[in-house]
């Protein structure tokens, strides 16, 4: 029985890795962006929820949803304005600027809310737990999951159901043809960066209620969902969750042989997934 | 006309009236100030360590005996690195009598060494003494290697401390005597986990059972492996040295897993009463080493406090509740004071240095002296201990946290406030 309670936890921890991921692979797919502030930005999110949370005394449930305009907005405003200008023919630029971004963050982050370890309360519903049979599972850690599905769906129903996902589709595949055709590949930069920082909120609520968050945690995660991006296949968002899971699983096995394997596991299963297929899992045709 | 030798007969005079006042003495009567510099992790996320230190500087320049000293303060950062090289700035750009430093091995490790190299007396603490005086030698595997140093003197407890206290806690419980541990791969988990200095053996030898599933890696985010084995071994009391956000994942998955253990006393995790308040209801009863608290029988050689009121004036000042590292940054300038206002030359690290080994005093933490007692001998010159207790966290009826101190077998002095209560 450990080893199927091992093999679900570590399922419900690629929901976690999967939902971190998930603004990247979405960032990443249209503009090739890789955005090394996307720890930092949860974080940020965290602490939105937090204060809104304190202030007003609401769930923090409907405090995400308060906060995911807010957060939308400051996406597009960061796109838009800066990292824009970075994109081109050089990789190097955004990732320096996404670098720095994420050092500034950090600063202002501790400059306004000092080191003190946070923790987004959620009352008896951290501790609450599901049991079947012998075995119990953390309602959290279920609802985290689900959430990354949830996630994952929305994206999929966005980008290949609606117009802004055609033109999601049209500025990835060739965004000089897609300006011939009307539109702006810019505009769309800001609107997929603003959606991805609504999926940052909602990662920011499960890692704020899930355990303690200070500034400079936020880099911390961000190597799994890289990891998570790569192993699904660049831009691919099933690939994502599936990069996840495996990741979780891989660490929850390792744990259970010898904690001092954890970490390395998930890292050494990235590391045979790239030797098997270079490009991923679910790769796109045209990359 | 102001010459030399006037200046020079004013100087002494002064001195001399000084001298027969009550704290001062040669060093401290010569008029010029004496240039302290201290480091802390004042950012960074260690930053919590260093919250009081405003306070206690403020204090400190109040005080009679530190109208007499210059403090030149820098921070860390956090970073080891940092911590090096702004100690070498105090060193050779601001030119220092005396360097204090403080909080965990990252940093008052770098700055010692530096100190070390640069033959500049530097007094540390708040970092268990074994990191600090193993972690600077070159080769920590080989005790026979080990040399002690010529200018950094340290002042806290040990490892060995820490485990007398968990064990007399978990003494106070009825118990079936099976722990299970969390250590991680760091610096303190490979220390507290160590098969011949660590927990192990004084468990064995105590009648302990240990499950030690292995040393994970910091910022873990899935312990139910470590659950699993303290569930099958029936693990009624957990220990460790986690860091606050590993505790709150494994302490949430534990209890979502239906494990709850009767005693649980971590190093790290629960220092500060933010951390705690970060568990929810979940932290109470919770157990951890105490260093200092308002209820040590203690008080300043500086300005006469005690330890409650100097408690209460940092909750005055800040608002926030009081930590335990408050106290020992008190005491590194209460050190500094007393040992300055033994030498006649501040400026001669030689004399500093010896003046620090022969220290003898009474401070808020409690008495000092670098006697080596209850050290092994190579660590007796440099090292000096101070008390240690242990506390439970409890739930406040207004809400958030107090630490209760439940166990003073190993420093009685200490009045504890309530006895050892099992989670449930």
């Amino acid at each position: 029985m450990i080893w199927v309670d091992t093999i679900i936890q570590g399922i419900l921890l690629g929901g976690l890795y999967a939902l971190f991921a998930a603004g990247l692979s979405l960032v990443f797919g249209i503009m090739r962006l890789v955005n090394l502030a996307h720890g930092d930005l949860i974080i940020l999110a965290s602490y939105l929820i937090l204060i809104l949370v304190t202030a007003t005394g609401m769930n923090p449930f409907v405090a995400a949803i308060v906060a995911a305009p807010v957060l939308f907005a400051l996406g597009w405003l960061l796109q838009r304005f800066v990292l824009n200008r970075t994109l081109g023919d050089d990789i190097l630029p955004p990732l320096l600027v996404t670098f720095g971004l994420s050092i500034v963050l950090q600063n202002a982050l501790l400059e306004g809310f000092s080191a003190d370890s946070q923790r987004i309360s959620l009352g008896a519903l951290e501790t609450a737990s599901v049991s079947v049979g012998s075995l119990s599972f953390g309602v959290i850690p279920l609802l985290t999951f689900a959430s990354a599905i949830g996630v994952i769906l929305g994206l999929n129903q966005l980008f290949y159901r609606t117009g802004i996902g055609r033109a999601f589709r049209a500025t990835s595949d060739d965004a000089t043809t897609a300006s011939l055709m009307g539109i702006r590949p810019n505009r769309v930069f800001a609107t997929a960066t603003g959606i991805a920082m609504i999926v940052v909120t909602i990662s920011a609520l499960y890692l704020g209620t899930r355990a303690n968050f200070d500034p400079s945690i936020g880099p911390a995660r961000l190597i799994y969902a890289f990891e998570a991006v790569i192993i699904g296949g660049l831009g691919s968002l099933w690939g994502t969750l599936a990069g996840g899971v495996i990741i979780g699983v891989a660490q929850t096995l390792g744990a259970a042989i010898n904690p001092e394997w954890q970490i390395l596991a998930g890292h050494v299963a990235f590391l045979v997934v790239l030797l098997v297929r270079p490009r991923g899992l679910f790769p796109r045709g045209n990359d | 006309m102001l010459t030399r030798r006037k200046l020079l007969k004013t100087t002494a005079a002064s001195g001399l009236a000084l001298a027969s006042g009550g704290l001062s003495a040669p060093a401290i009567a010569q008029g010029a100030k004496i240039r302290l510099g201290y480091v802390s992790p004042q950012s960074g996320p260690l930053a919590a360590f260093a919250e009081a230190d405003q306070f206690i500087l403020d204090g400190f320049a109040a005080s009679e005996a530190g109208a007499n000293f210059e403090v030149i303060v820098k921070d860390s950062q956090s970073n080891p690195n940092r911590a090096a090289e702004v100690a070498k700035e105090l060193i050779i750009d601001d030119g220092i009598d005396l360097m204090l430093v403080a909080s965990t091995p990252e940093t008052t490790n770098p700055v010692a060494t530096t100190c070390e190299n640069e033959e500049i007396p530097v007094i540390s603490t708040v970092a268990p003494w074994q990191p600090w005086f193993i972690g600077q030698q070159g080769n920590p595997g080989d005790p026979g290697s080990w040399e002690p140093f010529n200018y950094a003197y340290h002042f806290f407890w040990g490892l060995e401390d820490v485990i007398a206290v968990f064990t007399n806690m978990w003494a106070q419980l009825d118990t079936n005597k099976s722990v299970g541990a969390l250590f991680p791969n760091d610096g303190d988990g490979n220390a507290w986990g160590d098969p011949n200095v660590g927990f192990p053996p004084v468990l064995g030898d105590q009648g302990y059972t240990l499950t030690d599933p292995g040393r994970y890696q910091n910022l873990t985010d899935d312990f139910s492996a470590q659950i699993n084995a303290f569930k099958q071994a029936n693990a009624e009391i957990v220990t460790g040295v986690v860091i606050p956000p590993d505790f709150t994942t494994f302490w949430t998955q534990a209890k979502q897993q239906g494990f709850t253990p009767k005693a649980a006393s971590i190093g790290k995790a629960i220092l500060f009463p933010q951390a705690v308040e970060a568990l929810g209801n979940a932290g109470h009863n919770l157990s951890s080493e105490v260093w200092w608290s308002p209820t040590h029988p203690f008080a300043s050689s500086l300005t006469g406090q005690s330890s409650g009121d100097l408690a209460r004036g940092f909750e005055a000042a800040t608002g926030r509740q009081w930590t335990q590292p408050i106290g020992f940054a008190h005491a590194l300038f209460e050190v500094a004071a007393n040992v300055m206002g033994r030498v006649s030359d501040a400026s001669d690290p030689d004399e500093v240095s010896e003046a620090i080994g022969a220290t003898d005093m009474q401070t808020i933490v409690g008495p000092l002296a670098w006697n080596g007692a209850g050290l092994p001998p190579f660590a007796a010159k440099n090292v000096a201990k101070t008390p240690l207790v242990g506390g439970q966290w409890r739930l406040k009826d207004s809400g958030g946290y107090e630490l209760v101190i439940v166990d003073n077998k190993t420093a009685p002095d200490v009045p504890t406030g309530g006895v050892m209560e099992a989670i449930t």
